[in-house]
């Protein structure tokens, strides 16, 4: 703030003035619900990934086989050329040990995230996924990894169908 | 004065449903038809790509992480802008002219049918406190509106009708609408009440598209293409967000934006000068109530020269050949960039049935929708000013 | 490139930055406008258009945000428009500014950044959810406090950075914010204090992190001939510059914001400065969380690639250092109401590079300042480059 200035404007509150009543509040549940078209390319994914499959698209013109797949290469602006089964195995690029829920409260058990380079793509390319049945103390980047899938039964056509992955032994 | 020209232009036109494509293949579509319009590579040519977008349209917090990569823009300059589109190529165009960049891209798109609650999340948009309690379907303000415009100009729901039948039938001649149709005044009148006085047939409905367009400096554009539309004029303005203060009967965010961008482009008469326009069309009341805030006729007039068939694409000024939204498809944040295109398209020469003969000047106008009272204009022309 | 004409900030003004404010979003907007014009002597009628700054809706739970908060920007019956690139709209609206004016369509711009987080409930945080890919990384539940951590993670192994070196930067800017009269988060911690924080996500410890904040900022921007009939002296934005990465950021290595850098080159060349270390007397780059301040000095190329931590350690970024880094006390001490914070950082150059900023000024003659924000997915960089007369 400039010397100048003298008064500054903003009153705090706590959370217990809105708790108590000491100060009046309104309050309002958002309905916003979306139906998403995962399009071409996402949907395929999601049915590889319902059959058990991580699957990729290649580039022709810079050759890399890119994950999550999409039909346009970002780099030479151009639709993307084929489908490339890749691997359900990993290197982890890194991760994070989360004591913290969505909503920000305190949870028990760590959970996991971590960036999964999957093998069969170009080098760099991971996806956002989950680390499970490992001692978070022993996570390492540059550690290898498997998918560990829901049974067949189980798997729906979604990211989740994978529940994490696992250190290879 | 240098100015500022569109170089080309790409749609995948309207549809009502796009199950198929995601709204980042629809972007891809629409940027590679701009993009060989205007044979640009935008790895290498464009210098900034300016989006327009609402959260809560798309159900992602900021949204412009999702755009860059399908429009080639990965690396680049790249800004969303929260407004209609026509926001977005007034953006480019001041980027272009404050020389940081000399090639600058607009894209705007609409995936209405991924929103599961539509009205709901307009609902969301109301002053949360002292509007939104009182709950219902917000475009009630719509109906407000257009009883209090009725009543202060004379225009009678005749009137509006004949705005509806015009517009769905020129979309019949559009290959990018959605909702062409061959109807009646009186189809229109009968028609469900929805909100009292504006019956459903008075309602465009919303659509899936995307557009993208390509702006460039006056000396880049000479070299890009044989046929660049310059941009002559633009203006722009927001009146109160509130509702309990706001003057129901005038447009004065599309007056204030008019007057703006008619100063800009030294144009004295407006009527003469400006051989078609595309205005908003939301709702049928506000084609009549934006041609009289942007001073294209007189107030109270436009209902009448619109039964007159003054509007029609063969008339003496003709409003919306595009079929409008009413005609083409309601399509949000595009709505105002849907009607910049079609300008585009008929001051080129390319507007196919629809071409209004010796399209020279044209105007495109945008309105935010219900709860706003904001929109813009943009004035497009074949020729450079003076020419 | 060829500059139409320049541009200057010929005032600014913020309100505190608080956890939970008591007034709405307009009145925070209008308080922070209406200082940013009362320091110029200017009113509404003399401004030709407004932009304003603000992230995401789902905080305020209000749709078209920008439109709710017209009134209270100023921006009522006046050309106005809301930008918005997530963490990076505090500067970023700056930009949008100063186009508005070096175009030549307006000759003064009132920029206005606000937030309103406190109203998200349970907690902003949750909000925050939204911001990750719909399909393909939502279903996990996602917090965003992961993906910094990930970022951290992946710098810390890059170079080997530890922990502590890194908590020197929050030790920094939170005394640093002790001088600032809004900031919410003032507090003289060590480094100890920082490694004995609740773990939130590994490496991210709680003293890791900026809270979550409502404010407002505003700056008047004015074109040369205007500035100077305002002011003796004006403050020019003599560079701008923004970039935006690939949304696929599970493609990237994190562990280099290279944006940042096309971005700071972008905004360097339109400056024509040539040596960014020597040049820039000053820095306020976005320190949302501590390691970020590190990860944009060497992004905005004021040091090499892994050298931020030893600069740090050095007491070269403090306010009497050879490159004093966000003097104001940053993000981690004076609050993140997200645009309002990046708008903050370009008001305290304003402020420093005329010699008002007080018991937090730097020393000696600073000319030439850089006020960088930062968001989305690790994703967009946008710089401004400063100058005193």
């Amino acid at each position: 703030m400039s010397v100048k200035n003298k008064e500054y404007f903003g009153t705090g509150l706590s959370a217990e003035d809105i708790k108590e009543g000491k100060v009046l509040y309104s309050r309002w549940r958002p309905k916003a619900e979306y139906g998403w078209a995962a399009g071409v390319a996402v949907s395929r994914y999601l049915d590889e990934l319902r059959k058990g499959r991580i699957v990729g698209r290649k580039c022709g013109k810079c050759r890399r086989v890119v994950v999550p797949p999409r039909m346009f290469c970002e780099w030479c602006f151009k639709p993307t050329d084929s489908w490339v089964n890749l691997e359900d195995t990993g290197t982890v690029n890194t991760f994070a040990i989360s004591y913290i829920a969505a909503d920000a409260t305190r949870i028990k058990e760590p959970i996991i995230p971590a960036v999964i380079e999957i093998d069969g793509a170009s080098k760099g390319m991971g996806i956002l996924h989950l680390l499970g049945e490992v001692d978070p103390k022993s996570v390492k980047i540059g550690m290898r990894v498997k998918a560990v899938w829901k049974p067949p039964g189980d798997r729906i056509g979604a990211i989740t169908d994978i529940k994490y992955f696992k250190p290879l032994p | 004065m240098e100015e500022v020209a569109i170089v080309g232009v790409g749609s995948t036109g309207l549809r009502s449903v796009t199950p198929d494509m995601s709204y980042k293949e629809l972007m891809f579509e629409a940027a590679t038809k701009a993009y060989e319009d205007a044979g640009t590579d935008p790895r290498r040519d464009v210098d900034s790509f300016v989006c327009v977008s609402e959260d809560f349209w798309e159900g992602t917090s900021i949204f412009d992480e999702y755009v860059p990569d399908q429009l080639g823009a990965v690396l680049k300059p790249v800004c969303t802008i929260a407004a209609d589109g026509v926001y977005g190529l007034i953006t480019a165009y001041m980027q272009i002219l404050s020389g940081a960049v000399e090639t600058a891209v607009v894209e705007a798109h609409s995936k209405a049918s991924d929103m599961l609650t539509p009205t709901d999340i307009v609902a969301l948009a109301l002053d949360p406190v002292v509007n939104r309690p009182l709950g219902g379907n917000p475009y009630y303000i719509a109906g407000l509106e257009m009883n209090r415009y009725m009543y202060e100009t004379k225009t009678t729901k005749e009137q509006c009708a004949t705005v509806v039948v015009k517009n769905k039938r020129e979309a019949l001649s559009n290959p990018y609408a959605a909702y062409g149709a061959k109807i009646t005044i009186d189809d229109v009148l009968n028609s469900e009440m929805m909100f009292y006085p504006l019956s459903r047939l008075d309602m465009s409905a919303p659509a899936d598209g995307a557009i993208v367009m390509v702006l460039a400096s006056e000396e880049r554009a000479r070299r890009l293409t044989d046929n660049p539309i310059w941009i002559r004029g633009v203006g722009w303005c927001s009146d109160t967000p509130r509702l309990e203060t706001r003057d129901w009967a005038n447009a004065a965010y599309a007056q204030s934006a008019a007057d703006m961008a008619f100063k800009a482009a030294n144009i004295a008469n407006r009527r003469k000068e400006v051989d078609f326009s595309e205005v908003d069309d939301t709702f049928s009341f506000k084609e009549l109530q934006h041609l009289e805030a942007l001073g294209l006729c007189r107030r109270g007039e436009a209902g009448v020269l619109a039964e007159e068939g003054v509007t029609e694409k063969d008339g003496d000024m003709p409003v919306n050949p595009s079929g409008g939204s009413l005609g083409a498809g309601y399509t949000f944040e595009m709505t105002g960039l849907q009607r910049v295109l079609e300008v585009v398209l008929q001051l080129r020469g390319e507007a196919g049935k629809r071409q209004v003969p010796g399209a020279e000047l044209g105007l495109a106008q945008c309105w935010r929708g219900v709860p706003t009272a904001s929109g813009a204009v943009a004035i497009l022309s074949a020729k450079r000013e003076g020419a | 490139m060829h500059i139409k004409r320049r541009v200057a900030v010929v005032g600014a003004g913020m309100t505190k930055f608080v956890r939970r404010a008591k007034e709405t979003g307009k009145e925070l907007a209008f308080e922070a406008t209406k200082m940013a014009l009362d320091s110029t002597e200017l009113t509404l009628k003399d401004i030709g258009c407004v932009t304003l700054g603000t992230a995401p809706d789902a905080f305020d739970g209000v749709h078209m945000k920008g439109e709710y908060l017209s009134d209270g920007a100023g921006g009522w019956r006046k050309p106005y428009m809301r930008c918005y690139v997530g963490g990076g709209t505090g500067v970023f609206a700056a930009i949008n500014g100063w186009y508005h004016v070096a175009s030549g369509l307006f000759d003064t711009c009132l920029v206005v950044c606000e937030e309103k987080m406190s109203s998200c409930q349970p907690h902003p945080q949750y909000a925050f959810q939204t911001i990750f890919d719909n399909i393909t990384e939502r279903p996990l539940g996602p917090n965003l406090v992961w993906i910094f951590a990930l970022e951290m993670n992946r710098y810390m192994h890059a170079h080997n950075i530890s922990k502590e070196e890194i908590a020197l930067v929050s030790v920094k800017n939170k005394r640093n914010a002790l001088d600032h009269p809004c900031a919410q988060l003032p507090q003289k911690i060590t480094v100890e204090d920082v490694l004995n924080s609740e773990v939130l996500a590994w490496p991210v410890q709680r003293l890791d992190i900026s809270p979550t904040s409502d404010g407002a900022a505003a700056i008047v921007l004015a074109s040369e001939d205007v500035a100077r009939k305002i002011t003796d002296t004006p403050v020019w934005i003599d560079g701008v510059g923004w970039s935006l990465d690939t949304a696929y950021w599970t493609n990237r290595d994190l562990f280099y914001p290279k944006y940042v850098e096309y971005a700071a080159r972008m905004a360097y060349e339109m400056a024509g400065i040539n040596n960014p270390r020597k040049e820039i007397d000053v820095a306020e780059p976005y320190d949302p969380f501590d390691y970020k301040e590190l990860h944009h000095m060497e992004g905005l190329l004021l040091c090499k690639k892994g050298e931020a931590p030893k600069l740090t350690k050095e007491g070269v970024t403090q306010r009497d250092g050879d490159l004093p880094i966000c003097p104001s006390g940053g993000l981690l001490g004076v609050g993140n109401p997200i645009a309002a914070a990046g708008l903050m950082k370009v008001c305290e150059i304003f402020w420093q590079l005329r010699k008002e900023a007080g018991k937090r000024q730097v020393p000696g003659d600073p000319r030439t300042g850089l006020a960088q924000a930062w968001g989305d997915l690790m994703q967009v960089g946008t710089v401004v480059v400063m100058r005193a007369q």
